[in-house]
């Protein structure tokens, strides 16, 4: 019951006045990012981090919280009433979503998508409450070599896991991990990849890099291939659901959450992978065969749930353990180490009140979300109206100011550049932008562990698996390693039987 | 020598020119190959006797890094060369049917720029509009009647809102001191 008294004064924290304001600027803030076709959760939460700059850590991260499930809802409408979703994790809304809609049933799609979130959301944080404190007490002993292991895993996660080529990954995160480098060594005051320059010293701010190869690397890279007409979204009323469709969808929505909120935990790259499997799960459930790929509620109602329970998920290893498992929980994961906390088994016994803060302010995100989304939808299906040069040219903007905020340098704002146009050649080539950014925020703790581990072990390697917990670990990132090999002889035995 | 070179014939060199093009991603195996050369030479350049504390000094993870940077560069290098191809990006807003214009993407990294050099002699408000106008120009937008107006408007709010609302300051320039 320690969980649920804990859970209770985190609503005292949340349901203060200013706190309050804040969750439903997030969520407000976070729809309608959602729903501008071209940005993404991420982008969203780098471009307002200098926004927080100014206010206290809780207010700032129950912002953050609202705005990451804000904008996976927004994506959701974009999928629907575009069918040009932006990221992945939207694809699979598209799928029966668009159909839907253009046979008239949008409504019905986006009340299914939005009580789906709901569903998926408020399951996920209570398994996210249930679990979070058991997996910090368990945590609570880990040591340097420990972390070190997590850091490996995350890295190797990241690159293997996710995108379609190993070498592509690995080396944007070599590139995240070099300017990571850059700047005075924590442990000696070492200069690295500094090259004499006092501002290099300071190293390149996180922020500069996450704002640079989301934002301002994105926004080169569709101008290079502007869509000459934007796709048209098609019109809709206010979102309902019928009796009959609440018969069919009820099932979807309680079953994606546990699709969802394990991937979500898990370094597999967020809600692309769950979102994809309760959709297969939906299909061969259904009692509607016939309707599948032509519009079928239930295809958009159980992902959807999926999706927003892989958030709350991939909070339980963003706060007890500091592993982000994807680029969200990564920029909030930098937002934490701006304000100089680290988040970790220990966050738990060190900042109750911001971490039930903020498990509460989802609750209050996710009803706020569903009174808000269910009327307001037309309005911000006509966000999908913006014209592209505003949307675009705005993104620019934004991304200048919060570059400028971190020190009010100019030098900042052509490293942004620079950063940006990195990323431009990142997306041009196929090389995956999140490992450089895990890289850029995990590669100098990393490095840190490394070197506290060795130092207690007085040099000898095996000061890095001397703990059950650490030998776990590397076992699972050997198993990540060599599964496509196991898969490539299953298959093809599988061929040849 | 250079004569041989000049008189290779037009069809062949459209076929290199095709080829280079094919294979641009070598250019990504360069830059890699230069980065890691660069992360090793200041690795190893470093001189830290006195500041080491520890067995593993600030130097190792520089060297791996570097070295990684080498070894990935080589790889990417066979897996072009075997026809492997990176995957570019799609979106919402992106149709890779056409091919890049590059034109468009100079004018937004300059006037990027361009506005960063302002900021400071003209303040906030007057770099943030142009860099916004001077954005959506690039990206096509002609409103004259329009672009302006939105561009000050937004800069001016944000300038404010920044500032004097949530305490990040801003420069103001010879603008705000005369209002």
């Amino acid at each position: 019951m320690d969980a649920f008294n804990s859970l209770l004064d985190g609503f005292g924290t949340a349901l203060t006045p200013v706190n309050l304001l804040w969750a439903a600027i997030g969520v407000l803030l976070g729809t309608a990012i959602g729903v501008l076709p071209g940005i993404g959760p991420a982008m969203a939460v780098a471009l307002l981090l200098p926004v927080t700059y100014g206010l206290d850590p809780i207010g700032a991260f129950i912002m953050f919280a609202g705005i990451y499930y804000g904008a996976m809802f927004g994506g959701s409408t974009t999928s629907i009433l575009l069918n040009t979703p932006g990221e992945s994790a939207a694809v699979v809304a598209a799928m029966e979503g668009n159909p839907m809609a253009k046979s008239g049933r949008g409504a019905q799609a986006l009340a299914a998508a939005a009580v789906g979130h709901f569903a998926g959301g408020l399951i996920g944080t209570i398994l996210l409450v249930a679990l979070a404190p058991t997996v910090a007490e368990l945590a609570v002993d880990i040591g340097a070599p420990d972390y070190f292991a997590i850091m490996v895993l995350a890295f190797i996660a990241v690159t293997s896991v996710l995108g379609s080529s190993r070498i592509r990954g690995l080396a944007s995160l070599l590139i995240g991990l070099t300017l990571g480098l850059v700047g005075l060594d924590q442990m000696t005051g070492q200069q690295r990849l500094t090259f004499g320059s006092l501002q290099l010293a300071d190293g390149i701010d996180v922020v500069i890099v996450a704002v640079g190869l989301f934002a301002i690397g994105e926004a080169l890279w569709v101008a290079a291939h502007l869509r000459r007409r934007p796709p048209e979204p098609i019109p809709v009323g206010r979102p309902w659901l019928g009796r009959g469709d609440v018969n069919r969808t009820w099932k979807s929505w309680l079953r994606g959450p546990f699709i969802g909120f394990p991937f979500g935990a898990i370094p597999a790259g967020g809600a692309e992978i769950p979102t994809f499997l309760s959709y297969v799960t939906e299909k061969r459930l259904s009692k509607h065969k016939d309707e599948w790929g032509k519009g079928a509620i239930e295809g958009v109602a159980g992902p959807e749930s999926a999706a927003s329970a892989s958030a709350a998920g991939t909070l339980v290893s963003m706060l007890t353990l500091g592993l982000p498992t994807t680029a969200v929980a990564a920029v909030m994961l930098a937002a934490f180490q701006q304000y100089g906390i680290q988040p970790g088994p220990l966050l738990f016994e060190r900042e109750p009140d911001l971490v039930w803060g903020l498990i509460a302010s989802l609750f209050v995100g996710m009803v706020l979300l569903l009174a808000l989304n269910l009327p307001l939808a037309p309005v911000w299906a006509k966000l999908l109206r913006i014209p592209r040069p505003y949307l675009y040219a705005g993104i620019m903007f934004f991304a200048a100011v919060g570059a400028y905020a971190v020190g009010g340098e100019v030098i900042d704002l052509v490293i942004l550049l620079i950063i940006g146009l990195i990323g431009f050649g990142m997306r041009r080539y196929g090389l995956p932008v999140l490992p450089a950014v895990i890289g850029v925020i995990l590669g100098p703790n990393a490095e840190q562990q490394l070197r506290r581990a060795l130092q207690i072990s007085d040099g000898s390697v095996t000061g890095l698996f001397n703990t059950p917990f650490a030998v776990t670990v590397y076992a699972v990132i050997v198993l990540l390693l060599a599964w496509p090999l196991v898969r490539k002889a299953v298959t093809r035995r599988r061929v040849e039987a | 020598m250079t004569t041989q070179t000049t008189d290779i014939p037009p069809a062949e060199q459209g076929e290199r020119r095709s080829w280079l093009r094919e294979h641009s991603e070598l250019g990504v195996c360069a830059l890699l190959l230069v980065l890691g050369v660069l992360v090793l030479t200041d690795a190893l350049t470093m001189d830290v006797d006195i500041a080491q504390r520890g067995p593993v000094g600030p130097k190792t993870v520089p060297v791996v890094v570097g070295a990684g940077l080498l070894v990935i560069a080589a790889l990417l290098a066979v897996d072009v060369l075997r026809g492997g191809r990176g995957q570019a990006e799609g979106g919402e807003d992106i149709d890779l049917s056409e091919p890049a214009d590059g034109r468009t993407v100079l004018l937004l990294a300059g006037v990027f720029l361009g506005s960063a050099v302002l900021i400071e002699p003209l303040g906030f408000p007057v770099a943030g509009a142009l860099l916004f106008w001077g954005a959506a120009f690039a990206l096509g937008s002609r409103r004259t009647d329009r672009d302006p107006l939105i561009a000050a408007g937004l800069s001016l709010v944000t300038y404010v809102v920044f500032n004097n609302l949530l305490g990040v300051p801003l420069p103001g320039g010879p603008l705000m001191g005369v209002l």
